[in-house]
């Protein structure tokens, strides 16, 4: 089986699990099309983990709670991410890959250095602060037009969130104005870094089930000779 | 002539040229005498007519409570353990040090990026990485680094606590499942570490065992010469 090497502090292992990473624009459609693909690889019989941004136990009550009062600054609001990640990452994500499952995670790095940069922190810096994560063996992007995002994110919504209208960035009073400089520049921070980082790039404005076809199509080419370490019964077969 | 304002990509979106305030940063391991001669360093200098703060680790409302219960329960890993800290010092020096320094306070830091290094080398940690990382930290007007041997911190542990410390041990990096026996090897290895950045960052390094009053009779000549006293 093939082994992937660990970079990371202090930490020099292989590992022989699969990494699939979705990303994009808040409102691109990433969840749902994870969703979708964690049922199919489940029915498959492999085993599956999942987990999302921002959702680490041990920092999101102090994350939440420095949002509220506004604490943060970008290199704060940076490395307080890049904790929950870390944690997330170290207990969760490492672990998973090195018994040999597949992981799949709703927004990975990638995130982390598009809205970390549109915030003014130095790129190089942000890159070196999640060093230590691995390479996953496909990020799938998500690529919609701002307009679409937007107004999918603003539908049956009545406010946005401040930070993520990037309203701390002062870019503008007005929420929306605001909302839609910083999602701008986020989108244009994944579209500079979409070839470069090896991006699998959807055209998240294309129907729900043909993005879906897609996405499968790549993963059963990535799993080619993988074999899940364990095996839990098939529930059903899935008709593509 | 002012030397470079920061270590590496500093904070992009923060102007340093207001900075008209003093950083001085106290580095050394626990018992090393560091907040005796904070306390001291900061009455002299309020008596001399000074603005000064005197900040240290896990003093920011941001995350100093969460590392402090997750190092209760000792289930973080050394990745999150250490971004936690970085989180941690960048609040302060955002939010309180640099605010203190544009207002032209003196700031004494009760240890600075240094021990968050070494803690990390000693535990695998690539320098590298932590070079870059720390990045954003302003260099200090004067570092001064208080040495004391392991054994001296051992038997002055004792009499100020009764007891070893599981963290101030290194029980964390199974070099010794003897509480005993991984302190000395820990602070041994920490001071290593502190040799070789006393070069790097060139350090002003002071002997710890000298008495009190002498150690304090330095830190004040050096930081006379600093502020022009």
């Amino acid at each position: 089986m093939e082994q992937k090497k660990i970079r990371g502090l202090g930490v020099s292992k292989t590992f022989s699990g699969k990494l699939f990473v979705v990303e994009g624009c808040d409102g691109a459609g990433k969840s749902t099309q994870i969703y979708l693909l964690k049922k199919w690889l489940d029915s498959q019989g492999y085993i599956v983990f999942f987990t999302q941004w921002n959702s680490s136990v041990l920092t999101s009550g102090a994350i939440k709670k420095a949002k509220k009062d506004n604490l943060l600054t970008p290199t704060t609001f940076s490395l307080v991410h890049a904790s929950d990640f870390a944690d997330r990452y170290e207990k969760l994500i490492l672990p998973h890959l090195r018994a040999g499952y597949i992981v799949l995670c709703d927004r990975y790095i990638y995130t982390a250095y598009a809205r970390d940069i549109a915030r003014g922190c130095d790129p190089n810096w942000v890159r070196n602060v999640y060093d230590f994560a691995v390479k996953p063996t496909a990020t799938f992007y998500f690529k919609v037009p701002l307009a679409i995002s937007i107004k999918r994110i603003l539908n049956g919504r009545t406010q946005l969130k401040y930070h993520e209208a990037g309203l701390d960035m002062g870019f503008s009073k007005d929420p929306l104005e605001s909302f839609q400089i910083f999602q701008g520049m986020v989108k244009k921070n994944y579209d500079d870094m979409s070839k470069k980082e090896g991006f699998i790039t959807l055209d998240a404005s294309k129907s729900i089930v043909e993005q879906q076809k897609i996405i499968r199509n790549y993963v059963t080419n990535k799993l080619t000779g993988y074999i899940s370490p364990y095996t839990k019964k098939s529930k059903n077969e899935v008709i593509l | 002539m002012k030397k470079n304002v920061f270590y590496g990509s500093g904070i992009p979106y923060i102007s340093t040229e207001d900075i008209r305030g003093k950083l001085i940063v106290i580095e050394g391991a626990d018992c090393s005498g560091r907040s005796t001669h904070i306390s001291l360093l900061k009455e002299w200098l309020e008596i001399s007519g000074h603005a000064v703060l005197d900040t240290g680790f896990k003093r920011s409302m941001l995350v100093g409570d969460v590392i402090n219960e997750a190092k209760q329960g000792n289930t973080l890993g050394k990745t999150t353990l250490s971004l936690l800290y970085c989180t941690d010092f960048s609040d302060q020096l955002e939010n309180k040090i640099i605010p203190a320094l544009n207002a032209g306070a003196v700031v004494l830091c009760d240890r600075y990026i240094f021990t968050l290094m070494a803690r990390d080398i000693v535990r695998g940690a690539s320098k590298q990485w932590l070079i870059k990382l720390f990045g954003f930290a302003l260099v200090p007007d004067a570092i001064f680094y208080l040495k004391v041997d392991p054994q001296t911190l051992l038997h002055r542990t004792f009499s100020k606590y009764g007891h070893l410390d599981y963290w101030e041990s290194g029980m964390d990096i199974n070099i010794s499942t003897d509480m005993f026996e991984s302190y000395q090897k820990y602070h041994t290895l920490m001071e290593t570490e502190f040799g070789k950045m006393a070069k790097e960052y060139q350090f002003v390094v002071l002997d710890g065992k000298d008495s009190t009053d002498d150690v304090q009779r330095i830190l004040r000549d050096r930081v006379s010469d600093l502020l022009k006293i």
